[in-house]
This record gives C-alpha cells, structure tokens and sequence, in this order.
C-alpha cells in the first residue's frame, strides 16, 4: 500500500481515499464544505454514470455524483 | 481552542444588543464569517447595519486579530468551522442512527452497477421510458370506451330529465350538447391515461429512480451547457410544466435555472400526453391489430418523447450560446438509497393529489370553453356562424403548418389547459353537421378522417401538441418564478415559433413527395 495525492476524479472506481484539499474557492467551495468533504473525511468512487463523467463517491454514508471537472478540484490522499 | 476564544471575546456585546431575538454564539460566529448575503439578512431582520454598531465591530475587530495571529483567516477559519460542525453532527449521528440493514450501501450498488452502467444504464431507462407508455396505452383503451359509453348515455338521460323539467331547447343544447358533451370526452379522455401513467410514474420516483436518471443523463445536459439537475426537473414536466417551473428552483445557477425553465415545455405534460396517445393510437396504429397495435403506438410516443428531449437540449445549447451566454456551474447531485415503493401509499396519492387534481382542473376550464364553443357555433354572423367565421379566418395559415382553422382554434382555446384541444376539436367538427352524434371512441376516427385528416395532419398535430406556447399556468408561475414578463414572453414565443416551423416543414416536405408521386 502506498500513499499518493492526487486530484479525485483520478480515484479509480472502487478506490478509497481521504480529503487533503480543497482547490475551489467561493461559492463552490462552500458547497463540497456543505457536502461534509472537510480534510480527512474518507471517500469512495462507487460508480460512473454510462458516459464517464459525472462519477458517484460515498461520502459520510450517502452517495453524491460528481462532475470529474469538479472532483478535479478536491485533492485525495489514496491509498493503492 | 481558538475560535472558541474568538467567540468568547465577541458574544457578550452582540448578546446586549441582539436582546434573544437571534442566538448570541450563532451571530457570533456569522460575524467572524465574511458571508455578505448573511450579513445582509441580519441587517435587515434587525432593521439597521447590525456588525456595525460601535461595541460589536470593535470587539469584532479585535477577535479576528486574534484569529489571524493564530492563522485562522478567510477560508481557513470557514473551513475549521464547517470542520467542527461537521464533526459534531458526525457525533450526533453515531449515538442516534441505528441502521436496521447495514448492508444496504451493498444492495444499492448492486443495483446501481445494473440501472447506470455503460452497457446497461441507458437501454434500461428508454425501456422503462418505453413500458410505462406502453401500459398506459394498452390499459387506457377499454376504460376510455367503457367510461365514454357509459357518461354518453348518462347524457340521453340527462336530456331526457331537462326535457321533463321543460327547460327551452336553447338551454337544453347549451347544458348538454356544450358542456356536458366537452365534459365527457375531457374525462373519457383523460381520466384513463393519467389514471395509469401518474401511478407508475410516482412508483418510480417513490423507488428513487429518478435521480438515477439525472445521473445518466447529466453528460448530454453539460453539453448542452445546461445544469444536471435538469434532467430532473425535465421528468416532472411529464407530470405537469408548472409544477416542474417551480421544481427548477433546486438548479442554484441563475442562468441554468432560467435556461430549465425556458425548456421545460419540449415535454409533454399530462394535459397533452392523452393527446399524443390517442392521436398516435388512432393513426399510425390503424391497421395494426392485437399486441402490435400497441407497441406500434408506443414506439411513435416513445419517439416524440425522445424528440422533446433532444428539442431541450438544442434549445438549452441555443440559449446558453446567445442570450443565456455562461460556463456551466458545479453540481452535486444525491443518489439516495432504493427504498420498496410504497404501493398502496402511492395509488392514494397519484390518484387524488395528481390525476383528480389535474383532471378537476380540466374540468373546470372545459366546462365554459364548451359553452363558448357552442355559442360560437350557434351565433350566426351572415349566412355562416361565428365559429365557422374564425375557424375560416386560420384555416389557411393553419393548412400551411399541415393543420387546419379548427385544430389551431383548438390550440389557441386550449390555452387554459391543454386537457381541452381534443374535445374542443371534437365539438367543433360536429358542430359542422357532417356527423351530429359521435358516442365511442372508434368513430373519432372516422369524424377526423371526414374532416380531411390524413398521416401528415396527425404528424403535424403531434408536433404541435409537443412543440407550441406553454398553458396559462404555466406562463403565470414562469412570470413568477423569473420575475420578469420578458423571460415569460421567450418562454411563449421560442417553442411557439420553433413549433410553427417544425410543422411547416413537415408539411412542406410531404406536399413535395405528394407532389412528386
């Protein structure tokens, strides 16, 4: 196992990982705060949708979709 | 820590003068956040510029200087506030959610791997899209029949009882051949199909599927410059365009909600869905019989539904290229977990909340619209009546957009509610004295055909029905929703324009292949 950061929407589906960072700012940083995607929280990429993008994660137990360009925008520590 | 001494430091002059109308500690945090749109609430609950009342922006002051030097500013002191709460609701949560089937995230992923994978997700939804259409049209048809037989003859003795009364013939043919005649092809009509269609659809959402559909759907709609969450407001509008006008309210972007709302009408809604069943039924499944018949009809809804959708996103696209211009925002969007629909729940309340609600206001809009039908039909102006006079006046604009006068009477009266255009049509032809009784839904058929309709008119009917000016309702709650007449004006006039040329065009290429032939 070996730690690695990278932005979320490199997270292959079905890997785990826990926030590092949040790159948005404003108004759409303030929705992943809202979201519960504050440093440390755990997530997982659980499923795509048919055309790739968006990507559904599991976070705190509910399960919210993702468009990659903003996932892009949340740095993971992953484990693989 | 250190915002808990910041907060310290700040509550006491804030608790003075907010007197217990806000909670203290809650202002006091607000006060430390530079949030200006929550600023300027509090200012105006309080009636004056509350942060800056001399004792609190002094204290302020001070705590935020105090935060700074412990490195706690602008998003860092958000985010180590919003990190608190969130772990103090995470705490919460653990002494009191008791989850009775853990494996439940496994179940739904299971699930999920089916309804929106790459393979299966998309066929899945158009077949379910496709199934839906096709038990409301098979399970419309005997009811439809049943019902207009049945309130038809109530109406013989209905006559016969105000003819017993010796009420005057004039009141007689208003009440019975105007009102109640309109009345019953709105309910023979329209009961049946939304009786089924709202059931079903309500057991999907009540399943969850619908976000699910938004998940697949959500590419196409970024594409088109639009917001996801479209895809969800756009299944509402099947239900009705007004409620779904008010749904966009859970698209955030100003520019995405308006560029929702100014699309929402390329799906049918449940005042005209009927229409489209009843017209695809009686013409492109004619000589088709049993089973076929009615996947025949179900694959033309299918297909005009289909051409809705991808109608939205040419607009949505248009729009936001020309007077909507923007970059879509971020979207997050709840797969909630699958729970069993509720059946018995669900039956209940599509029945009596949505299709007797929806048909209670058909009703009422088709009782005085047939009245009025029959006055225009009965009121001579010269050698012709009133009606004939009006239905002559468009007839040739309308034979342009492969129409006729009457059906775009039909339209432009059906304006209050959609429900009404088939019936309004209906009394309008036999008003015309070709055929005075029609009494079951066959020779609706045989009525149209007298009337000149031909493939290309039920073509062009059904594209119109899909593609022409939003119903009364749905303008006001659109002035309402955008707060501007302006945006109601595009809403009206982009798919009444758009309609008139797809039919024009229609109409044009069939007339050349006429022609040709």
């Amino acid at each position: 196992m070996q730690k690695q950061v990278l932005p979320l929407n490199r997270l292959p589906v079905g890997g785990k990982a826990k926030v590092n960072a949040l790159m948005a700012k404003g108004s759409e940083r303030r929705r992943m705060l809202d979201l519960g995607l504050v440093s440390g929280t755990e997530i997982e990429a659980v499923q795509k949708s048919p055309a790739g993008d968006p990507v559904a994660y599991l976070i705190r137990g509910a399960v919210i979709a993702l468009r990659n360009e903003d996932a892009g925008k949340i740095l993971v520590n992953a484990f693989i | 820590m250190a915002i808990e001494e910041a907060i310290a430091l700040l509550q006491p002059a804030i608790e003075e003068k907010a007197q217990g109308k806000i909670d203290a500690r809650w202002l006091a945090l607000k006060a430390l956040d530079d949030d200006a749109s929550l600023r300027h609430s509090i200012d105006q609950f309080f009636g004056y510029d509350f942060f800056a009342q001399p004792e609190i922006a002094e204290k302020r002051a001070e705590a935020k200087k105090y935060l700074a030097r412990e490195g706690l500013y602008g998003e860092k002191l958000r985010d180590a506030v919003v990190g608190q709460l969130v772990e103090h609701a995470a705490e919460i949560y653990q002494k009191c959610v008791h989850l009775g089937n853990a494996a439940y995230l496994q179940r739904d992923r299971k699930i999920d791997r089916i309804l929106t994978s790459k393979k299966t997700g998309i066929p899945i939804m158009l077949l379910l899209l496709a199934g839906i259409f096709w038990l409301t049209i098979t399970g419309a048809n005997y009811p439809s029949a049943l019902l207009s037989s049945f309130l038809f003859g109530l109406g013989d003795h209905l006559s016969a009882f105000l003819s017993f009364l010796g009420a005057p013939n004039w009141l007689h043919d208003v009440l019975i051949d105007g009102m109640y005649r309109t009345l019953v092809w709105v309910v023979a009509v329209m009961l049946p199909p939304m009786a089924i269609f709202f059931p079903l659809f309500t057991l999907l959402e009540d399943a969850g599927y619908l976000p699910r559909v938004a998940f697949n759907m959500d590419r196409l709609f970024r594409k088109a410059n639009a917001h996801g969450k479209q895809a969800l407001t756009t299944c509402m509008g099947f239900g009705c365009n007004a409620c779904a006008i008010v749904g966009c309210r859970i698209i955030d972007s100003p520019r995405e909600r308006l560029i929702a709302m100014l699309t929402n009408n390329f799906v049918p809604c449940n005042g005209r869905f009927p229409s489209l069943i009843t017209i695809s039924t009686l013409f492109f499944a004619g000589a088709a019989v049993g089973l076929w018949r009615s996947v025949i009809s179900t694959a033309m809804l299918t297909g005009i539904i289909l051409f809705g959708i991808v109608l939205t996103l040419l607009v949505a696209k248009f729009l936001s290229h020309t007077i909507l211009k923007g970059v879509p925002s971020s979207f997050a969007l709840e797969l909630p977990p699958y729970r069993r629909p509720q059946i018995g729940k669900v039956i209940i309340r599509s029945i009596f909340d949505r299709t007797l609600f929806v048909l209670g206001r058909a009703v009422m809009v088709a009782a005085p619209a047939g009245i009025l039908i029959w006055v225009l039909a009965n009121t001579m102006l010269g050698e012709y009546s009133i009606l004939h006079h009006i239905t002559n006046f468009l007839d040739p604009f309308a034979r342009l957009m492969g129409l006729d006068g009457v059906i775009l009477v039909a339209f432009l009266l059906g304006f209050p509610a959609n429900e009404i255009i088939i019936p309004i049509m209906i009394m309008t032809y036999l008003s015309g004295g070709t055929l005075m009784e029609l009494e079951s839904l066959t020779s609706l058929h045989t009525l149209l055909i007298d009337h000149g309709w031909n493939l290309v008119t039920a073509i062009c009917f059904m594209l119109f029905c899909l593609v022409h000016f939003p119903c009364g309702t749905t303008c006001l709650t659109i002035r309402k929703e955008s707060g501007s007449w302006k945006w109601t004006f595009f809403a009206f006039a982009i798919p009444t324009i758009l309609g008139i040329l797809l039919c024009m065009t229609v109409n044009g290429i069939a007339s050349f292949f006429t022609f040709l032939c």
